[in-house]
């Protein structure tokens, strides 16, 4: 295995990519009491449409998580008791664009690793298990819908996009799950679950080669082949529509405005770009921008404002929200902010205190074996060193902040979704 | 993990770490938790994260913050056993990877001043900071109805400690917010500076002597006298009838939550019994509420250590109420008849020595520990706990579960139900 130092940010990383196509990564952590494996595939909510054997085919609205939930099953009974007997904390993920298998155990390590890798390459569905889960997912899916956090996202994406499958929810809706069969969930398991489709990531005390030695030895021989995806015809540059509104049974107003970006590609440009657009944040409506702290002192927000900025596969926005009496004028102030930032430039010293306070959030996230494993797999399936980040933050200038605030914060590419409380929820209460 | 004294009722606990890429640090002030003080214990740490003499407001702090590195700063307010911890608590990223800065000395400097020396007006708090901290934690503390799950949480302690401290809002009510004026928050403030414990608590590459030398610099002009001390926590037996409380509002699934008391002072065995009955995603509620019978996407149990009680959560479909209870009741039952397999005996011992040892490789986590010991006056500490679970027998969880006494079940259901 091939062995790095990473000296500005203190860290240690063996590679290496199996016969198989398996990239394998151990992050060396000799002072942690636990050890931590992180198994991802690059398969996630968006990827509904694909092409198999020469056959694009369309598959339900929440299949990814269909599949991630039913993949703990196995022929002698369930993965998780498995891990359980050996004290490890499971769980699982489906992103937009990822599926991710990870454990934490600070007790037999090695076997824990084999009953991981085993449960998510070797699928056993059957009509029973599969038809029982529908229950589950759907109480799941009734909790997110009643949660305002989720549901104002959802709105957005709504507002943001007409055809991307970014405005689908990655659990499906209760009726899209309906459709799903054991027949489906092998097909979909044997398009994606390959080795060459997927990466293994370790964090803890542990060796490298006996990690990638037990990765060759429970893994399949052959990597499987390259599935091209579609994610819906080209998107426009403008949302699909401006505003989004639901009445809920929350305690004040709650928004989320968002602003529809240029896709990015991958490589090192996608991580340069996404430090780039995390700037543009602290810069425009973080703690320390003086637009925080005016909204703020007049009322306007409270603590929960805050955003972030999302790359996803044919998709990028930058999204911002939180509570607040009047969502709509907040979000107008934060619009015209953007103008002005571009049209008048940063303050220097501003700039260069975001940027130290920004570089330490970087170092900080890596207190997170679960930041580090999602930070380096993304990067291993598109296409950079998620380690070289103090190198690519070093290459980020004012101008570039400038440039992103002026094109693609702007009032034609933003949208937003508001949750209002239920009528009289206000007046019952004061 | 050493804890000594600074000061008259002021204490400092020391964990040398190099594992880390931040220093953590963390100042709080311990008090009794009483209906007429939680409000302004809560409303007072706000205010003063609003701003100090050197850094008078957010923008001036939050600049000084972004120039530590982007140092963290958040006040806290928490209630362990029946006590309000409140205060701030911070981190920065570690000297080692900034060479040649020192961050210690300035991080332990701002604690002190947030304490000692806030911005002020005509040297009392300042109005337009009171008035707009009042005005956010009443927002905040109302919008606890939008995570159901947390508040049917705290409803259910809420019912079923009512007149017990432990029943009590961490934060306070807001009515009881909006009633604090300037002048009440001045005089409190001045009431409970000197008299509070404090405890400070750091986790980093420092030395102890360094941190005690800075912390002892930064708050040397914190008075002290008329010391209160913490509480200690009541316990009190379940009602001959379990209580049933019902709520209705506009929701789509229902949260069901169950809480018990035990008069076990065996708390190593109700902590492994409770891992099996409810605490792990192996649980006997996990298995059989979920997955068995898939009546829920979630069904758990905590154990609040301290009080000695045990509540249950679940989402569930409003129509599933009695066969959810039924169910978790059945389960308890096998507990206390020894019904289980050895893994799962094995499995929740395994998994509360992992969670222990987790424990330590996280700064917060030991923050949070050390604290929690220090407001309830415990001497527990993580190779005791890891120990003690290590010695549970099956004899003992049977015991465990038999403890258990219904007390209250509290049901939140939507409105066509």
């Amino acid at each position: 295995m091939e062995t790095r130092e990473y000296p500005r940010l203190g860290e240690t990383v063996s590679r290496q990519t199996l016969a198989n196509g398996l990239e394998v990564m151990v992050v060396h952590k000799p002072y942690h009491a636990k050890s931590y494996a992180f198994f991802a595939v690059r398969y996630g909510g968006m990827d509904m449409r694909f092409c198999r054997d020469g056959q694009w085919r369309d598959t339900p609205a929440g299949i990814a998580h269909y599949l991630e939930h039913k993949m703990f099953d196995t022929p002698q009974g369930n993965a998780l008791q498995e891990l359980a007997k050996n004290g490890a904390v499971e769980n699982a993920f489906t992103s937009g664009s990822m599926t991710a298998y990870y454990f934490e155990s600070t007790e037999h390590f090695y076997d824990n690793l084999r009953i991981l890798l085993d449960f998510v390459s070797v699928p056993w569905f059957t009509e029973e298990s599969v038809a029982k889960e529908q229950g589950i997912i759907a109480q799941e899916i009734r909790m997110t819908e009643d949660d305002p956090e989720w549901r104002v996202y959802e709105g957005l994406m709504a507002c943001l996009y007409r055809e991307s499958p970014v405005r689908v929810p990655v659990a499906g809706t209760v009726e899209s799950i309906r459709a799903i069969t054991p027949q489906l969930l092998y097909d979909c398991h044997r398009a994606f679950y390959t080795p060459g489709n997927m990466v293994l990531v370790c964090v803890g005390n542990m060796e490298p080669e006996r990690v990638a030695a037990i990765a060759g030895e429970v893994l399949p021989a052959e990597r499987g082949e390259e599935i091209p995806r579609c994610y819906g015809r080209e998107e426009g540059p403008l949302p699909c529509c401006k505003e989004k509104e639901l009445a809920m049974e929350v305690s004040m107003p709650q928004f989320l405005g968002g602003y529809k970006c240029r896709p990015c590609g991958g490589g090192e440009a996608l991580l340069r770009r996404s430090i780039i657009g995390d700037m543009a944040c602290d810069v425009l409506f973080g703690d320390s921008s003086p637009l925080y702290t005016r909204l703020y002192e007049a009322g306007e927000i409270n603590g929960s404002l805050g955003g972030n900025f999302d790359i996803m596969p044919g998709a990028a926005y930058l999204y911002v929200g939180g509570d607040a009496r009047d969502p709509r004028k907040v979000f107008a102030a934060i619009t015209a902010e953007a103008r002005r930032l571009a049209e008048e430039g940063i303050d220097e010293t501003f700039y260069q205190q975001i940027r130290r306070a920004a570089y330490g959030q970087a170092i900080r996230s890596l207190n997170s074996f679960e930041n580090i494993a999602v930070g380096l797999g993304e990067g291993c399936f598109r296409g950079f060193d998620y380690y070289r980040l103090p190198e690519v933050f070093d290459s980020v200038t004012k101008a570039d902040v400038e440039a992103f605030l002026g094109e693609e914060l702007t009032e034609e590419h933003a949208a937003i979704s508001i949750i209002r409380p239920l009528d009289g929820r206000q007046a019952e209460d004061a | 993990m050493a804890r000594q004294m600074l000061m008259d009722n002021v204490y400092l606990t020391h964990i040398p770490s190099e594992k880390f890429k931040t220093a953590f640090f963390s100042a709080q002030l311990v008090m009794p938790l009483r209906k007429e003080t939680a409000g302004r214990n809560a409303l007072l740490v706000n205010v003063l994260s609003r701003g100090t003499l050197r850094f008078p407001d957010m923008g001036a702090l939050s600049a000084h913050l972004d120039r530590l590195y982007g140092a963290r700063l958040e006040p806290t307010v928490r209630k362990k056993g029946e006590n309000q911890v409140f205060g701030f608590v911070a981190s920065c990223v570690d000297e080692r990877f900034l060479p040649g800065e020192r961050l210690l000395e300035p991080m332990a400097d701002l604690l002190g001043e947030l304490f000692l020396s806030p911005a002020t007006r005509n040297g009392r708090l300042r109005g337009d900071y009171v008035d707009s901290e009042r005005a956010n934690l009443a927002d905040l503390i109302r919008s606890d109805i939008n995570d159901k799950r947390l508040y049917a949480a705290r409803r259910l302690l809420e019912e079923m400690c009512a007149g017990e401290p432990y029943g009590l809002s961490r934060l306070g009510t807001a009515r009881e917010v909006e009633r604090i004026s300037l002048q009440r928050l001045n005089s409190h403030y001045q009431a409970i500076l000197p008299a509070a414990r404090l405890e400070l608590f750091y986790c980093g590459a420092a030395p102890e002597k360094r941190v005690a030398g800075a912390f002892t610099r930064a708050f040397a002009a914190l008075p002290r006298q008329g010391a209160v001390e913490p509480a200690a926590t009541t316990r009190r037996p379940a009602p001959e009838q379990c209580r049933v409380v019902e709520e209705t509002m506009d929701v789509g699934q229902a949260k069901l939550g169950m809480g018990f008391r035990t008069d076990s002072r065996d708390m190593p065995a109700v902590m492994v019994m409770n891992s099996m009955f409810g605490g792990t995603s192996n649980s006997k509620l996990f298995l059989n509420v979920r997955e068995k019978l898939s009546l829920c996407y979630y069904a758990g149990s905590t154990y609040h250590r301290s009080k000695g009680l045990v509540t249950v959560s679940s989402g569930i479909e409003a129509a599933n109420y009695e066969r959810a209870v039924a169910e978790i009741l059945a389960q308890l039952e096998a507990l206390k008849e020894g019904r289980w397999e050895d893994w799962e005996f094995q499995g929740a011992r395994s998994s509360l020595r992992n969670s222990l040892l987790s424990l330590e490789d996280s700064a917060a986590g030991l923050e949070d520990f050390a604290v929690g010991q220090a407001a309830v006056g415990g001497d527990e500490s993580i190779p005791l706990l890891l120990e003690a679970v290590s010695a549970v027998t099956p004899e003992r969880v049977r015991e465990a579960a038999a403890s258990l006494q219904s007390d209250t079940i509290y049901f939140l259901k939507g409105k066509e139900a």
